[in-house]
């Protein structure tokens, strides 16, 4: 039950892009066209979930006994650079089509703070699910947690990307053209996303 | 002269957020007032200056190769420096910002200007460059802060002018695209007229 909780609220309620505002760059920036929006989703889907795990795993089995918790900031992110890295060479061999898919997006990942983001919110925040005791997640709930944040992540990308393909067929006005009218239209569904607010 | 032109192009000119459009995460969350918008952009403009130093510094040790890890592992020492001092002196302020005070290590502004200006000018420049930028950066965070302070919650620097609500909404997270967007739009506006 708690795992579907989590998986609604980090998609609809809690949507990473819409109300947490991470990994905006992204967002407004390979949005464009519907086909990249969907490989972006993809790479970060992918990231995100990895690097949560190792992260998490690296929190409780190297910082937390050494006592050197405040090395998180540094750590996650060499963590998750070198994680990008690697899985851009993996990919390389094993499924040269998918790296055809994602693989120019991958650079591009490491510098997105939705990664860094939940990776910190996972270890730092307290959660709290259908009236229950606010409580840091387990791994599994984690993991969890993180794969449903980047399904939230490609939702609102790929809703937002097919949006901007209609615009860019409309007449906008001269100062609104490119980003300001993108935005209008990211907070109008925004906007439509609160109304999920009640959900959870 | 030339220093004092490195710092006022941020402003306008180079404004990070009104006319490069980097950084926009910060910018679009912790803009909820002007006091948080301010301490945002005054945070980041603290790691800007100091890491744009480092890396100037440091720059023709560095393999070019490498240079990119290098420059982050920089920026999260700087970042990890300030979440000490913020957590000692201003605690309250620490805990609204939360989450994005640690993300100014993937902040594309700080990484932007050490790859595009500090790794190949000189210290005392880069320390320019940053506190331009930083100050832009400061600037727009604080006008964003305050156009929704003002909208959403009727108030101005934590100074109450109305009773009661504003309108809510531009608190939330829809006001936030809504306002930057119009901003943007007011800014184009005032700088293109300008130039001609």
């Amino acid at each position: 039950m708690e795992y579907i909780l989590i998986i609604i609220s980090a998609i609809f309620v809690n949507n990473i892009l819409l109300s947490q505002f991470m990994g905006i760059c992204p967002f407004l920036g390979v949005s464009n066209k519907l086909s990249t929006a969907t490989g972006m989703s993809g790479a970060v889907c992918f990231v995100i979930t990895l690097a949560t795990l190792v992260t998490y795993l690296f929190q409780y089995y190297v910082l937390v006994p050494l006592h050197i918790e405040f090395m998180q900031t540094i750590a996650f992110i060499l963590i998750i650079a070198a994680l990008v890295q690697m899985v851009e060479i993996v990919l390389k061999k094993v499924s040269p089509a998918l790296y055809q898919a994602l693989g120019i997006f991958l650079p591009l990942i490491t510098t997105n703070c939705a990664v860094l983001g939940v990776a910190l919110m996972v270890v730092t925040n307290e959660f709290t699910y259908g009236g229950a005791e606010p409580h840091k997640l387990n791994l599994g709930e984690s993991v969890v947690f993180a794969f449903a944040t980047s399904l939230g992540f490609g939702l609102a990308m790929i809703l937002f990307a097919g949006l901007r393909e209609q615009i860019a067929l409309n007449k906008v006005p001269k100062p609104f053209k490119g980003i300001p009218i993108a935005l209008v239209t990211a907070s109008i569904l925004a906007m439509a996303f609160m109304g999920f607010s009640g959900l959870v | 002269m030339r220093k004092f032109q490195l710092i006022t192009k941020g402003f306008v000119k180079e404004n990070p957020t009104f006319s490069l459009l980097l950084g926009m995460c910060p910018t679009l969350a912790t803009t909820t007032s002007a006091i948080n918008g301010m301490s945002m952009g005054l945070a980041t403009l603290f790691v800007l200056v100091l890491s744009n130093m480092a890396i100037s510094a440091t720059a023709p040790y560095i393999p070019d190769k490498v240079r990119i890890p290098a420059y982050i592992v920089i920026i999260a020492a700087f970042v990890t420096i300030l979440q000490f001092v913020m957590q000692a002196f201003t605690p309250d302020i620490y805990k609204t910002l939360g989450l994005f005070i640690p993300l100014i290590v993937v902040n594309c502004i700080v990484l932007g200007r050490a790859e595009a200006f500090a790794n190949k000018n000189s210290v005392l420049d880069s320390a320019c460059d940053g506190l331009g930028i930083g100050i832009g950066f400061t600037f727009a965070l604080t006008l964003l802060g305050l156009v929704r302070e003002i909208l959403g919650s009727g108030s101005a620097f934590n100074w109450k002018f109305i009773d009661g609500d504003g309108i809510l909404v531009f608190v939330l997270a829809p006001g936030a695209f809504m306002a930057l967007a119009y901003l943007i739009v007011l800014f184009k506006k005032v700088t293109s007229g300008k130039g001609e």
